[in-house]
């Protein structure tokens, strides 16, 4: 599977270190080139230095016949426009974007363009259930 | 009207105090404290400060009772964020975002935020109407009602020159409503010869928008 990942953060360069282990075709997008070192030097995929919501820098990183398009850098709104742009001009078959933002996740989680992954309602509901877990004293 | 204008660097600082003379409601979100500051002294209680993509901030704003809502910062993605939020969950009827990357503009338009301005856009076409034989300026797109507003100027080796307009193959969804000679405009009929230099304006389908350019551009025979 081909896929394309936008930010080389913890999460990005978490990501693309496990599919690029277990054998998939990887690119990774993320402005900042010091970031790259998060992949470590086993990484087999390749790395594009640019802006994700520039249509050439998504080209670059092959987007054209990409399987999957991840939008995990550390900006919503650059997420959400990234994900639109890999769906609507490229018609990536899978789109993921993570939305910190519980109410924009909701909002386009309701556009239907893509699938989005709230971190910050993924973590209060773990913390919510650790707490208030059957056992648990009152 | 109340009007929410997201960014309150100069394009939106300026907007608003033109608006405000107009005697128009009037609100800046803006980010950056020292923006902020310089606004409230300058045009008085008219800001809010937070971040305008935020949903929250959003709705402290009034958004949901705005008329218009004008998103002016320097990221496209945030302006975008901002018209599509507006849209979506706050249903404000009119949009207006600031693009700053031209290719963006068919990403906004492809999900119904219509209204932009590409300050990029504007330069590139003010060049193109310095520059001679140059094909055709757009003037105006409507995309969504698929028209647009677009000007030719005729070179001087034009075979349309000493032509009468009825004689050229115009295409029939496109219409010559004016043209401009030495300065002077023109409102011209099917009589009308073509010179030199005139600056034709059409307003043409997008479909038809080649063909004009073919018969104005002097590139082939076809008039």
């Amino acid at each position: 599977m081909k896929v394309v990942i936008l930010g080389c953060g913890r999460l990005g360069a978490h990501l693309a270190r496990r599919l690029d282990r277990a054998g998939h075709n990887v690119a990774i997008i993320d402005r900042s080139s010091e970031s790259f070192a998060r992949l470590g030097n086993d990484f087999q995929g390749t790395i594009v230095l640019g802006t994700g919501i520039d249509e050439d820098i998504l080209r670059r990183a092959g987007i054209e016949n990409a399987d999957a398009f991840i939008a995990v850098s550390n900006g919503d709104n650059t997420n959400a426009m990234a994900a639109e742009i890999a769906k609507l001009v490229f018609n990536v078959p899978r789109v993921v974007a993570r939305l910190y933002d519980p109410v924009r996740q909701e909002t386009f989680d309701a556009l239907g363009l893509m699938e989005t992954v709230c971190p910050t309602v993924m973590a209060s509901d773990r913390i919510y259930d650790l707490i208030t877990a059957a056992g648990t004293a009152p | 009207m109340y009007i929410i204008i997201v960014g309150g660097g100069k394009v939106g600082y300026y907007l608003a105090k033109m608006l405000l003379q107009d005697e128009h409601e009037v609100l800046i979100v803006e980010k950056d404290k020292r923006k902020c500051d310089i606004i409230s002294a300058e045009l008085g209680a008219v800001v809010l400060r937070g971040d305008g993509t935020d949903s929250g901030v959003m709705e402290e704003a009034g958004m949901a009772r705005a008329d218009v809502v004008v998103a002016v910062t320097g990221d496209d993605e945030d302006n975008l964020m901002i018209c599509q939020m507006a849209k979506r969950k706050f249903d404000v009827e009119r949009r207006i975002a600031r693009i700053n990357n031209p290719k963006n503009k068919r990403i906004f338009e492809l999900l119904g935020i219509d209204r932009t301005v590409s300050v990029t856009d504007l330069i590139l076409a003010q060049i193109e109407r310095e520059i001679p034989a140059q094909s055709l300026v757009h003037l105006l797109t409507l995309r969504e009602a698929g028209v647009s507003f677009v000007e030719a100027k005729v070179p001087p080796d034009s075979p349309v020159i000493g032509k009468r307009l009825r004689d050229l193959r115009i295409p029939d969804d496109c219409v010559i409503p004016l043209i401009i000679r030495n300065g002077a405009g023109i409102i011209p009929y099917g009589e009308t010869t073509l010179a030199a230099d005139d600056e034709v304006v059409a307003v043409t389908a997008l479909e038809s928008e080649d063909v004009l350019e073919r018969l104005f551009g002097g590139k082939t025979l076809e008039a």
